[in-house]
């Protein structure tokens, strides 16, 4: 086949490039995604340690 | 463990792929028979090197991993296919928008450059499902560390098989003969493989630290809930579910 000229090249290349730049962006999305779920991992785990030692602290006062 | 030098690999892939784009753009010269659609060439083959390429790294950390049964090996190794199999995604489409423009088909069937690219990609897509389907994580580390290494090496073979077929439609970019690149497109095609490559490295070391954080504050949580008696067990998944 003949060399596309430039007008009608344009749009597959851009196509091509705009492909390449989506699939980073849904990546980086689904990365944020799994970033907030390790966020609320964390309070979680932040949760339980305070309510833990807070536990502790009752159980000393009570000792004394 | 993962993290170290994630920093400095995240600048330096920015930096190399946007250098590479403006080599594509503004200094690599228009292909003489192709034209200016050929500039998809630079994004299509490094794409597509770089998802072999690590489909074969997945092979060797299976290998490093049923040597050693280091339960790290395994998760690079689960993370390598992974990514390669998001790129080959994108290797595909611009291979099939790049065909459309230059044969005025997105997609030839008797053409082996393609046919085989996609035969592997469908061999790969098979590795999460397999992963999911057993529900024991040593088993399951076990079996996919050969799948891998299996499907690892059939990549090269694939390769080479191609090579040797009769029909040379698709245009060879390292050739046997030394290459017919000109300097400047040899540059641009090296700038962008390199740019790629370290992208690859990147995305791999991100989510191999995701993938230990997340498994750290699971055993964290595990932990503290079992002293709490309200432990609840991990959902079945296809990814390493500890180091």
């Amino acid at each position: 086949m003949p060399a596309l000229p430039l007008d009608d090249a344009g749009p597959y290349v851009a196509a091509a490039y705009l492909v390449f730049l989506a699939l980073i962006l849904i990546y980086v999305a689904i990365m944020a995604a799994k970033l907030v779920r390790i966020a609320r991992d964390l309070d979680e785990v932040a949760d339980l340690v305070e309510r833990r030692e807070a536990r502790a602290e009752e159980q000393e006062t009570v000792a004394r | 463990m993962f993290a170290r030098g994630l920093k400095s690999l995240s600048i330096a892939s920015v930096v190399l792929i946007v250098g590479a784009f403006a080599l594509v753009f503004f200094y690599a010269p228009n292909d003489a028979d192709q034209g200016f659609v050929q500039k998809i060439f630079y994004l299509h083959v490094p794409l597509s090197i770089v998802t072999l390429c690590g489909f074969v790294a997945g092979g060797i950390f299976g290998i490093r991993y049923l040597m050693t049964g280091d339960r790290a090996h395994d998760l690079r190794s689960y993370v390598a296919i992974h990514i390669s199999l998001i790129l080959a995604v994108g290797a595909l489409i611009t291979g099939s928008i790049w065909a459309k423009a230059s044969w005025g088909h997105w997609w030839v069937w008797d053409e082996p450059t393609l046919v085989s690219f996609l035969i592997v990609f469908l061999l790969y897509a098979c590795y999460q499902p397999l992963r999911f389907a057993i529900e024991d994580p040593g088993r399951q580390a076990r079996t996919a560390a050969v799948f891998s290494i299996v499907a690892g090496a059939f990549v090269p073979v694939n390769f080479m098989a191609v090579r040797l077929a009769s029909t040379f439609v698709h245009p060879r970019v390292l050739g046997t003969t030394g290459g017919s690149m000109p300097g400047e497109m040899r540059l641009t095609f090296l700038a962008a493989l390199a740019g790629m490559a370290v992208m690859f490295v990147t995305l791999w070391k991100y989510e191999l630290t995701s993938k230990q954080a997340s498994m750290r504050l699971r055993a964290l949580r595990r932990r503290l809930a079992e002293d709490e008696d309200r432990w609840v067990p991990d959902r079945r998944s296809a990814a390493p579910q500890q180091l």
